[in-house]
């Protein structure tokens, strides 16, 4: 029986990609976003392409007392549950204004942990399942230009980290993916560094594998650990003094 | 925003953009009704300056296949799927693209806006002939679906109208039924003009025809050729070996050119080697065989940024077409290139069947497309050609142009009035508008 993949917040380019992978490897893909108005594009090109089975939801990552509901109207269940959620302004604006700031931690945290929360207790119920959430390199140390939505995916990967350790034992897997720059219409308006920077295929490339290796944490390009690894080792005392 | 550097594949000019792209069509509805001065911007594998604009929308991420009936062959798509992606699909499934150019890396929005044609051209027409319809969203925002029965006007101000009515939306073609994926090739050695002429002419029942011209060869070789020929082949006509999976799809085998090489390296010597090596590659004067169909439409897709042999400065592309009856101006027009000294690695002749559209730019007669490296002296030359293709009645094509004079385009295109009518209606406040349509004056403040 072909395993189905549900992938949380699925107009945004990785998303795309993740279906599409997933799609040819013959996975059938549930398609949950806020405006699933907009997934029927997608919804059609990989029954066609793809031969494999698709269907849209309309699912709001803020709207949390709706994540039930849409969790126990899926059918069948989803075997992997990938959250691609993720919300990212300019910096200045999220701070300036409280509807950004929430709106940041909302979707990039607490609504990602709210769902999956779900999925998780119905997986480790089961004894079986795969959760993969899309976290990122940002969450690893707050920078003051970009640190409201660091922090929530700080939050994000540890709760990842958590959860990892907790279903471990119920043979539950969850990858957790730490992409550094990706070329998408979020960071379209940014000059990446083009060495740098990742395709939204090569973060689907490595979640595919992570979840076939039963990876724990992905970089989706290698260097980006040891830049990482360098940042994080800086003290703090010179860090503040940066202006990063 | 940031600006960056695009240019399309001559690689002239190149010019500073903010480029946004979309996937969804209620953002593109948006973009368009706020913003000025813009242009929609496929895979940029048009040649010269069309789809170059102060902001451009990239539809590389619209992209999506909304329906195929694999029955009656019909494909509905988003106007940013390239036609790689395409194949992909409807090849296994027993259909091929109608019509196809050169390169498999074009945008199904951009083989309308530049209303493509491909080797079949004097038996299926041009890409146009294949729309059933198609959504446009107007600089206003508003979308409209036209089609050869709805909008006529906007429909055929699209289909070769370079973008200038709106921003294309959803495009529904039909297909072509094969048997095979496989292409029963015939190629024919012609000494020189004359031959390859009469030729087209003896062949012109087979559905793929193409020539690749010497333009440097002189005196009684003068126009040397090898016409290349072409069938979907049935699947009782394969070798025995591909009988197994006829509408298998080709391997991917892609090399890429490394670097931009320096401009000096063309020059009439390696053309001429080149042309010399080509031409004799083909030991007989005829060769028959079974091939795949990426060698026998995309030989240049195999080398991935082959554009870059160009250099630095880029090349210009230049296509024109001459009616029938003068077959001397096509002469005329070797004749200076020749003298010139200025060979091109490729110099393509094809006959067009009839076709009468807005415009589009086919028309019944010669078409003869050649490269050429960007250097000092090159543009006044072409400008000399220019008038000649006008003597003789021809036209060029302006997806391949980044030069001519709006005076070229006015005496070349008869409709030219009627489609910059039509462009006002759709467009009025010309916000939606390019390099090239301001150089040709198409659009004004």
């Amino acid at each position: 029986m072909p395993s189905t993949v549900l992938i949380l917040g699925a107009t945004s380019d990785m998303a795309v990609a993740l279906a599409k992978k997933f799609a040819s490897k013959g996975h059938n893909i549930q398609l949950a976003a806020r405006n699933a108005e907009r997934l029927k594009s997608l919804q059609s090109d990989l029954s066609i392409r793809y031969n494999i089975t698709s269907s849209i939801h309309e699912f709001d990552a803020v709207k949390f007392e709706q994540h039930q509901s849409f969790w126990d109207s899926l059918n069948p269940k989803p075997d992997i549950t990938i959250s691609v959620m993720g919300y990212m302004n300019d910096n200045d604006k999220v701070i300036a204004e409280q509807g950004e700031t929430l709106k940041t931690i909302h979707t990039n945290y607490t609504g990602p942990v709210s769902i999956l929360n779900i999925a998780a207790n119905e997986y480790m119920a089961k004894q079986q399942g795969t959760i993969a959430g899309i976290s990122s390199v940002a969450g690893m140390r707050g920078r003051q230009s970009n640190y409201i939505y660091g922090s929530a995916k700080a939050g994000f990967t540890a709760y990842l980290s958590g959860l990892r350790n907790k279903l471990f034992h119920h043979k539950v897997h969850v990858l957790t993916v730490l992409p550094g720059f990706v070329y998408t219409k979020m960071t379209e308006h940014l000059n990446l560094p083009k060495l740098l920077t990742a395709q939204p295929e090569n973060v689907a490339d490595a979640v595919y594998k992570g979840i076939q290796k039963k990876k724990n944490i992905v970089f989706v390009k290698w260097f980006w650990r040891w830049i990482m690894l360098i940042i994080t080792s800086v003290p703090e005392f010179m860090f503040k003094k940066k202006k990063l | 925003m940031t600006k960056k550097d695009i240019a399309n594949w001559g690689n002239y000019p190149v010019i500073e953009s903010d480029e946004k792209s979309v996937s969804f069509t209620n953002d593109i509805q948006q973009y368009a009704a706020t913003t000025k001065n813009f242009i929609a911007r496929g895979n940029g594998r048009c040649y010269g300056d069309a789809s170059l604009a102060e902001q451009t929308i990239s539809t590389l991420k619209y992209d999506k296949i909304l329906s195929f009936d694999t029955e009656k062959g019909i494909l509905e798509c988003e106007s940013g799927l390239t036609l790689d992606k395409i194949l992909e699909v409807i090849v296994p499934k027993g259909w091929f693209l109608p019509v196809t150019p050169g390169t498999k890396f074009i945008t199904v929005g951009g083989a309308v806006a530049s209303d493509v044609h491909g080797k079949n051209h004097h038996v299926d027409g041009s890409f146009s002939a294949h729309v059933m319809e198609m959504d446009v969203i107007l600089a206003s925002g508003e979308m409209i679906t036209c089609s050869p029965s709805s909008y006529t006007d906007l429909f055929w101000a699209t289909c070769g109208g370079m973008g200038l009515t709106g921003i294309i939306g959803r495009v529904k073609f039909d297909l072509k039924k094969i048997e095979s994926s496989y292409i029963k090739q015939k190629q024919v050695k012609a000494k020189n003009l004359e031959e390859v002429i009469r030729l087209f002419e003896e062949y012109k029942h087979y559905t793929y025809s193409v020539a690749w011209i010497d333009c440097l060869k002189k005196g009684k070789n003068f126009g040397r050729s090898i016409l290349i020929l072409g069938e979907h082949a049935k699947q009782d006509e394969l070798p025995e070996n591909k009988k197994k999976e006829p509408l298998k799809l080709p391997a991917k085998k892609q090399i890429t050119f490394p670097f931009t090489l320096p401009s000096f390296v063309l020059n009439t010597f390696t053309v001429k080697a080149f042309n010399f090596l080509y031409y004799g590659k083909n030991f007989k004067r005829e060769i028959n065989n079974v091939v795949s169909y990426e060698p026998f439409f995309y030989p240049l897709d195999a080398i991935l940024h082959w554009n870059r042999g160009y250099g630095k400065k880029g090349f210009v592309q230049y296509q024109f077409v001459l009616p029938l009856e003068s077959k001397q101006g096509l002469i005329e027009i070797l004749q200076r290139i020749s003298d010139q000294g200025l060979g091109s690695f490729l110099a393509v002749l094809k006959v067009f069947g009839k076709q009468d559209d807005l415009i589009s730019f086919p028309m019944e007669g010669y078409t003869l497309a050649l490269d050429f490296p960007v250097r000092k002296g090159l543009f006044e030359f072409l400008d000399q050609l220019d008038q000649v293709v006008l003597k003789y009645g021809g036209r060029l094509y302006m997806s391949k142009d980044a030069r001519m004079d709006p005076s070229v385009l006015k005496a070349g295109y008869k409709r030219l009035p009627e489609f910059m009518d039509i462009v006002k209606k759709y467009n009025p406040e010309a916000r939606i508008r390019s390099v090239q349509s301001d150089r040709l004056a198409l659009t004004t403040n």
